[in-house]
């Protein structure tokens, strides 16, 4: 227990991944939603991280820094997405959001 | 022994925080939450030896990725408190929980664990910074280049889809044209 | 001699074929002429063929091509033209000439002219391949071809409804029937392996007694429906609803003999099993007087004639029965030539009395139908088996043979049969042609038939006459093949007085129709004489309510089962399954329909889902690959 191993670093990457997961599915609000979204990558992030130190391998890190580039860019994006909806149908409620409906 | 108690700690205090930002019906509390959530997590990457990736994080994620999401809610109308028609709780908790013990499963079974090999291995000696710097600047130099301009492109777009009458470009129209848009303003 | 095998076969085919293409056009008479100038063809082929089996009585075998070969079986399509069949061969080219120009002059005013001849030489063509054909399956097909052309021709007016039902169930009884000649043909390849007669009656004689019983009895069975026996017998005096010319072909010289012609060729397995051999003619006897008793009462004439022919179907199978083949084959050459005579003679009489065919109706006809008069009386005098005309030579044969192998109680009912024939065939020509001129009540002004149809009957009524010297040399043509059975009895002093015992009797029986009814008493029955309404005359004008019996207690109960089954089953199971299948497969999509939901929330829900799913895939393949050997191990011991 004392000893730190990669198993306890993946351990708590799958924790921080389901709660992502459950905000992904449970959230209404299109902005709450988003941050789910961010507590996905994140987890993912801490485990590249562990994995890269514990194998004394770069790639992890590499990949965990392209993965917060992203995440920026996707973040900028997505809220403009957002803001266009809000003023169009001034609700940003995922209920509402039912125009693609099959 | 203190990375120990570090990571416990970390690990406690990460996981309180997002679950709080998943939970809470006040949108306020779940940005708070999750803006001291990454911080924590920036915590690891420390604790992990990743000196410049924790900066990193603390930089881009909390400070300017927060600070979008913060400037999102004030635009949206999400001071009242988000109403959430629920569909099935357990549905939502048990699919979350079969899925992170069959992740566990997966890495903890000793065929994965045994496969893994080093591709780039770290250099001894170096701060790593440095490290960093060389391998991003030599293997990942092309990676590294079109996440600039992925940047370059997504900030334009941002702009682009979050402004106002962004669909006129004033550089581009004469004067004549830049008079009849503000009449145009003045009367609605 | 390949070549007139091949013309005597495929002539009637182009001349059916030539007819068809004009089927649904208006009458057009080079149909019949053509028709009828490749029937003669066919005519003169075959007696080539006879002058050469006369000849070299060296039989033509020939190969055209192959039609299955698979694993072991081999059935070609071949034809043999040996004694047996050039006899079967001429019968029917004959009769189909004389019936095809005959039926230029009957058909004259019928629209469906051009089809009459399609159908008419697609008939000669399937008898062809049954008579020719050197193995069962050919006989089949043949025999499957007769049936089907019958059906079109006894239905040819389709549009009564009389005539409709009777070539159906004509078609259906033969059907019947088909289905224990099937048994009967599997039975053969399956015991001796091959369906040619050469070869699996060469092997026959090894087999065991029971197997060969059950061959013989199948396949009779098959020529009971083609002959019309007893119990399959309505279908026949049914069939009469065709146009006459179809009656004389079919239903008098060849379709109906063909069950015969099954017996005759199949002799060698027959011999080898005398009890069926006595079963079939203790059925033929019995199905003779049958028949006869039926024609004693009734008012139609085609159907007296019909009946006829039942009862001397019923001569032909007790001579077979007996091992007498030669003389069955050569009763139905002779009966051919003077039924298909009767018939065509009935035709005029139809036409010239506007399809009347109520003989009461008729009467003092032969003032104004001369010629008619005299060959409907020779063809009487023919059937009647009067010396020396041909039906003496042949019926008096099988009487000879019946009393020589001992059989007397067969004797006793052909003989009492013979009587039988007699009167009623003159009763019949009595009231049509005798007498008071009863039409007149009618209105009916009645004319001899065209002189070319006179004609064309001609043949028929010189060979009725003059059949019988065609006696010995016949016998010397088939003695070989067929077994030289030469009856003698003991004692010719018994001989001579049964020959003459017969022909006083069967005088006697002729002597008495005349009496009662050429004379000027014979009114038209109208339902409330004493004789009408006694119960024998009732039992035998309703054929002995058979076809009543088969109605009530066959028919309607099928079609209540068929009924049953249709809805029932069919529309409640089948159909249920299968609108069923269609149903599930329609309400699934349905309800996964709504995963399209257009709520991203749901969507989001689904997307982890199928990631668990993924995950759990992982893990499964990921440990059986890891520890597939021990899984191996593992199923080895269950003993997979």
């Amino acid at each position: 227990m004392m000893e730190i191993g990669l198993n306890h670093y993946l351990v708590l990457s799958t924790i921080l991944f389901a709660i992502g997961l459950v905000g992904v599915m449970r959230r209404k609000n299109l902005l709450l939603l988003f941050f789910a979204t961010e507590i996905l990558l994140n987890a993912v992030n801490v485990a590249f991280a562990a994995i890269s130190h514990y194998y004394g391998d770069l790639t992890g890190q590499m990949f965990a820094f392209f993965v917060i580039a992203i995440a920026a860019s996707e973040v900028a994006v997505g809220l403009g997405l957002l803001i266009v909806w809000y003023k169009r149908h001034g609700s940003i409620d995922l209920d509402a959001l039912t125009t693609m409906k099959g | 022994m203190f990375e120990a108690i570090a990571f416990y700690l970390f690990a406690f205090l990460t996981i309180a925080m997002f679950f709080i930002t998943v939970t809470t019906s006040q949108a306020l509390y779940a940005l708070t939450a999750l803006a001291a959530g990454m911080i924590f997590i920036s915590a690891f990457f420390f604790i992990l030896g990743a000196d410049f990736l924790g900066a990193v994080q603390i930089i881009v994620y909390t400070g300017a990725v927060m600070a979008l999401y913060a400037f999102g809610m004030m635009f949206f109308d999400t001071t009242r408190e988000v109403k959430e028609k629920q569909g099935n709780k357990y549905i939502i908790v048990g699919l979350s929980t079969l899925a992170a013990v069959l992740v566990v499963v997966i890495f903890a079974a000793p065929m994965v664990s045994e496969n893994i090999v080093a591709l780039y291995p770290a250099i001894d000696g170096v701060g790593n910074t440095q490290e960093v710097g060389l391998v991003l600047f030599t293997k990942y130099l092309i990676p590294f280049e079109v996440a600039a301009v992925m940047l370059l492109v997504a900030m334009v777009a941002g702009i682009v889809l979050a402004g106002k009458k962004m669909d006129l470009s004033i550089t581009l129209m004469n004067d004549v044209e830049i008079e009849e848009e503000k009449n145009k303003k003045v009367l609605s | 001699m390949e070549k007139y095998l091949y013309i005597a076969l495929f002539a009637p085919l182009v001349g059916s074929l030539f007819s068809a293409l004009f089927a649904a056009t208006p009458k057009k008479l080079f149909t019949g002429i053509v028709g009828s100038l490749l029937i003669f063809t066919s005519f003169a082929a075959s007696t080539m063929l006879l002058l050469y089996i006369l000849k070299t009585g060296a039989p033509i075998h020939v190969t055209m091509m192959t039609w299955m070969e698979t694993g072991d079986l081999y059935i070609p399509f071949g034809f043999v033209v040996d004694q047996i069949s050039v006899t079967m061969m001429m019968v029917v080219t004959l009769v189909s000439t004389v019936v095809h120009v005959y039926a230029i002059g009957y058909m004259d005013h019928d629209k469906s002219f051009n089809r009459f001849f399609a159908w008419l030489s697609a008939f000669v063509f399937s008898m062809m391949i049954l008579v020719m054909s050197d193995n069962y399956a050919g006989l089949f097909i043949g025999w499957e071809g007769v049936g089907l052309c019958s059906w079109g021709l006894i239905g040819f007016w389709y549009h009564k409804e009389s005539a409709t039902w009777a070539a159906n169930e004509a078609f259906i009884m033969n059907r019947i029937a088909d289905l224990g000649m099937l048994i009967g043909i599997f039975l053969v390849y399956w015991n001796t392996g091959t369906l040619q007669y050469d070869e699996a009656f060469a092997v026959m004689p090894g087999l065991d007694t029971a197997i060969l019983t059950w061959m013989g009895i199948f396949l009779f069975i098959g020529a009971m429906g083609k002959s019309a026996q007893f119990p399959l017998h309505t279908w026949l005096a049914d069939a009469m609803e065709g146009p006459t010319p179809v009656s004389a072909l079919i239903h008098a010289a060849t379709m109906v003999t063909a069950g015969v012609y099954l017996v005759v060729r199949s002799n060698e397995l027959y011999s080898l099993i005398p009890n069926v051999g006595l079963f079939i003619a203790s059925l033929g006897a019995f199905v003779a007087v049958f028949a006869a008793s039926m024609a004693l009462v009734n008012r139609d004439m085609k159907r007296i004639i019909a009946y006829s022919t039942l009862s001397q179907l019923g001569y032909m199978f007790a001579a077979a029965g007996l091992g007498a083949y030669w003389v069955a084959l050569f009763h139905l050459m002779a009966h051919a030539f003077f039924k298909a005579l009767l018939f065509l003679g009935a035709g005029n009489v139809m036409h010239a009395m506007h399809d009347e065919l109520d003989p009461f109706k008729m009467g003092g006809l032969k003032k104004v139908m001369k010629w008619t008069w005299i060959m409907m009386t020779i063809a009487s005098l023919a059937l009647a088996g009067i010396f020396p005309f041909a039906g003496f030579f042949s019926k008096d044969t099988i009487l000879e043979a019946a009393f020589a192998e001992h059989h007397f109680v067969i004797y006793g009912v052909l003989l009492f049969t013979a009587g039988l024939t007699a009167f009623y065939s003159f009763r019949l020509v009595a009231l049509i042609f005798h007498g008071e001129e009863r039409y007149k009540i009618f209105g009916i002004h009645p004319h001899e038939a065209y002189r070319f149809m006179l004609i064309a009957m001609s043949p028929l009524l010189i060979l009725a006459m003059i059949a019988g010297i065609f006696k010995e040399p016949f016998f010397g043509m088939v003695e070989e093949i067929l077994g030289a059975a030469e009856y003698h009895i003991h004692s010719h002093a018994i001989a001579l007085i049964m020959l003459v015992g017969t022909q006083i009797f069967v005088a006697l029986a002729i002597l008495y129709a005349y009496k009662k009814y050429a004379n000027k008493n014979v009114t038209v029955p109208d339902g409330t004489s004493a004789i009408e309404n006694s119960f024998i005359y009732k039992l035998l004008f309703n054929q002995y309510y058979i076809p009543y019996f088969y109605e009530e207690y066959i028919v309607k109960p099928y079609r209540e089962l068929s009924e049953v089954f249709w809805t029932k089953v069919d529309m409640k199971i089948v159909d249920a399954t299968v609108d069923g299948i269609a149903g599930i497969v329609y309400g699934t999509g349905e309800k996964t329909r709504q995963m399209q939901s257009g709520n991203l929330s749901t969507m989001l829900k689904w997307m982890v889902a199928g990631l668990v799913g993924l995950l759990l895939l992982a893990v499964v393949f990921g440990l059986a690959a890891r520890y597939s050997d021990e899984i191996l191990v593992f199923l080895s011991a269950l003993g997979v």
